[in-house]
């Protein structure tokens, strides 16, 4: 018996962590929305939704049953099973980066032993991040990429020319702008000697300039740039352009099949939000906050979820304010400015590095980074 | 049952034989060249089994190549495809047998 | 599990007529040998594996699949006698693997103990000192492979657009005069 509870037990833990995380990131989502519609209410001068609870709180829950009460909806000449899958593709790609975000430090101070049947031996750490992934960054980048499928897809089974439109801008877009992403991440990786999302905080927090947005302001840029072409939203939203295709890819979807492929867009910001904070803001990093509260204690972990996720809404903002201010970019605009503009300068960027490095090695200025998650 | 050496090489054999049979029935340029890159995939499990089983980091390594490659044949091949598909409407390999246009 | 579904979808991709699903079924075999490689101990190559074909790859090919809006694979007309072949290569082909996977039981059957290969850093010391020649190799092989591609799928070179276009414009011209 008791060795069964110690075989289930960190299965258990696993499964509860994921749901806390799973929970957390749906939250933000759902009143991402809602906070989508009332700041570009705001910005246009208008009060946005207000109706269901105060100032609309409830606004996401009445949105989520009248997706699952609406009628489904499948055209009829569309190829059925490729149908249903691309929403299914969409969200499950949008959704498996979750493991790998870095929520917050490790809790070290508490002391285990109270657990029954002597569940907390050997337990002298609490990561708050679900797996350590030896390739984190290269696992964002990879499962994200397989997401342009469920678009692709979704565009090509519905049998709609605007659809089809919609699918095959989105195809272009993601492979040209996933070259500049990767390439703008590379700077980061040099900088902190490690794919592993936790190893970068902690190069972070041992370097003098303590965040990677001041020696990689270049990588930054493009790398926020080419997240919004990815994520598709406005200025690159070629693939729904309401004006001219109708809604791009998903023009034929609707119900609980539209609301999977609303969520994926929104959780891919969230995606893209954390990479941004994590590689370039310091990820849960609090500047000077060691010096109040000791690392590893639960405060201070508490204050570090909080600024990560304080961090990540000024991203999400970022995305809302640029949908309210910016028009949209012509296609042709679109793919040379990817290529022509984008991913040179995400070149260079990583050969500035490179040279950096390289001569505050020949300086001696380098130091060892003590890291090892 | 517990994995070894032979269950990979077996898997891997499989697969590069449902590529070769693959290429010799597909009649779609397309086709062939995704059965192609299923036997590239085939090799690239043994080097990565065998890297496992001497520990070794040169199998990996050359899978790395392997993709580097098969990344180049992409480009290439499907800018042949499409050039193809301009000036036949078709991308059948029955179609291109003609050398003049 | 992962060995079944990469020979499942394997199948799939060969079976079907239409080339999309064909590449729906290549995508899950990459992906499915990627969740081996993770348990082989080489995640960095399972993360090249989803980035490189699953996200670049086969994303091209879907892309060039729905841009020429392809129809269904016909069958076999002239070249009936290939069934023949085939079958008689994949014949063969099972049978080595057969003989292989007997002969192979022999050689070294349990995994190096705490084997770092995998690690992305082993990979990438390795990378630039031993095999130094092979990458550079490959690196221009790429750069070729950016300019062939350019070339190939550009339409027309600039001296033959503009006869083209003097022609149009020379037909459009006397169609006006006959009129």
């Amino acid at each position: 018996m008791e060795q069964v509870i110690k075989t289930v037990f960190p299965i258990v833990v696993l499964f509860a962590g994921a749901t806390v995380a799973f929970g957390a990131v749906m939250g933000v989502v759902a009143y991402t929305v809602l906070a989508e519609r009332k700041v570009l209410g705001w910005l246009q001068g208008r009060i946005g939704p207000n109706r269901v609870g105060p100032w609309g709180v409830l606004q996401p829950f009445a949105d989520l049953f009248k997706f699952i009460f609406k009628e489904d909806i499948a055209p009829d000449k569309s190829t059925k099973f490729v149908y249903y899958l691309a929403p299914i593709v969409a969200v499950t790609a949008a959704l498996i980066p979750m493991v790998v975000y870095p929520f917050g430090p490790p809790i070290i101070s508490v002391d285990w032993s109270f657990l029954p049947f002597g569940l907390g031996e050997g337990i002298s750490r609490l990561p708050l991040v679900l797996a350590q992934i030896d390739v984190g960054v290269l696992f964002v980048l990879g499962v994200t990429s397989v997401g342009v499928y469920g678009i692709a897809l979704a565009g090509w089974s519905s049998n709609s020319k605007y659809s089809l439109m919609g699918g095959l801008r989105s195809s272009a877009q993601m492979i040209s702008y996933e070259l500049a992403m990767g390439a703008s991440v590379l700077g980061v990786v040099m900088l902190s000697g490690s794919l592993n999302l936790s190893d970068i905080i902690c190069a972070q927090i041992y370097s003098p300039y303590k965040w990677f947005i001041i020696p990689q302001f270049i990588g930054f840029l493009v790398f926020l740039i080419s997240a919004f072409a990815e994520t598709n939203r406005v200025p690159f939203d070629l693939p729904e352009a309401e004006t001219e295709l109708v809604a791009g890819f998903h023009t034929e979807y609707s119900a609980l099949k539209f609301a999977l492929f609303f969520m994926a867009e929104y959780v891919n910001m969230f995606t893209v939000s954390v990479m941004c904070v994590t590689l370039f803001l310091g990820g849960w990093y609090v500047p000077g906050l060691s010096h109040i509260f000791q690392f590893g204690t639960i405060p201070y972990a508490l204050i570090s979820v909080g600024a990560f996720f304080l961090k990540i809404f000024l991203f999400l903002f970022l995305y809302i304010w640029i949908r309210g201010t910016l028009p949209r970019f012509r296609f042709d605009q679109l793919m040379s400015f990817g290529w022509k503009f984008l991913l040179p300068v995400a070149i260079a960027n990583v050969i500035l590095t490179i040279v950096a490095i390289w001569a505050w090695n020949v300086m001696g200025w380098s130091q060892a980074v003590p890291c090892s998650n | 049952m517990e994995p070894n050496l032979a269950t990979y090489l077996g898997l891997s054999g499989i697969l590069f034989t449902i590529g070769a049979v693959g290429v010799i029935y597909k009649r779609n340029a397309i086709g062939m060249f995704m059965c192609i890159e299923l036997m590239l995939n085939a090799v690239n499990l043994t080097f990565v089994a065998f890297a496992r089983y001497y520990g070794d980091v040169t199998g990996q390594l050359f899978v790395f190549m392997v993709m580097a490659v098969a990344a180049c044949e992409a480009a290439i091949g499907l800018g042949i495809f499409i050039s193809f598909f301009r000036n036949k409407i078709s991308v059948d390999v029955d179609d291109a047998s003609i050398l003049k246009n | 599990m992962f060995a079944g579904l990469a020979i499942a979808c394997s199948i799939s991709m060969v079976y079907h007529k239409n080339p999309l699903y064909s590449a729906i079924s290549l995508v899950g075999v990459f992906i499915s040998l990627a969740c081996i490689y993770v348990t082989l101990a080489a995640p960095f190559i399972a993360a090249v594996q989803v980035l490189v074909y699953a996200g670049a790859i086969m994303v091209l090919v879907v892309f060039v699949i729905m841009l020429l809006n392809l129809d269904e694979d016909k069958p076999l007309t002239n070249l009936r006698y290939l069934y023949a072949v085939g079958a008689v290569l994949g014949m063969t082909l099972l049978a080595q693997t057969f003989f292989i996977f007997y002969a192979v039981t022999k050689t070294p059957n349990t995994p190096v103990e705490n084997s770092t290969a995998g690690l992305t850093l082993n990979i990438g010391k390795s990378m630039y000192t031993e095999y130094l020649l092979p990458v550079e190799i490959v690196g221009i092989l790429l750069l070729m492979a950016i300019v062939g591609a350019v070339i190939m799928s550009r339409r027309l070179s600039q001296p033959q657009i503009e006869l083209v276009k003097a022609k149009e414009d020379f037909e459009a011209y006397q169609e006006r005069h006959d009129y």
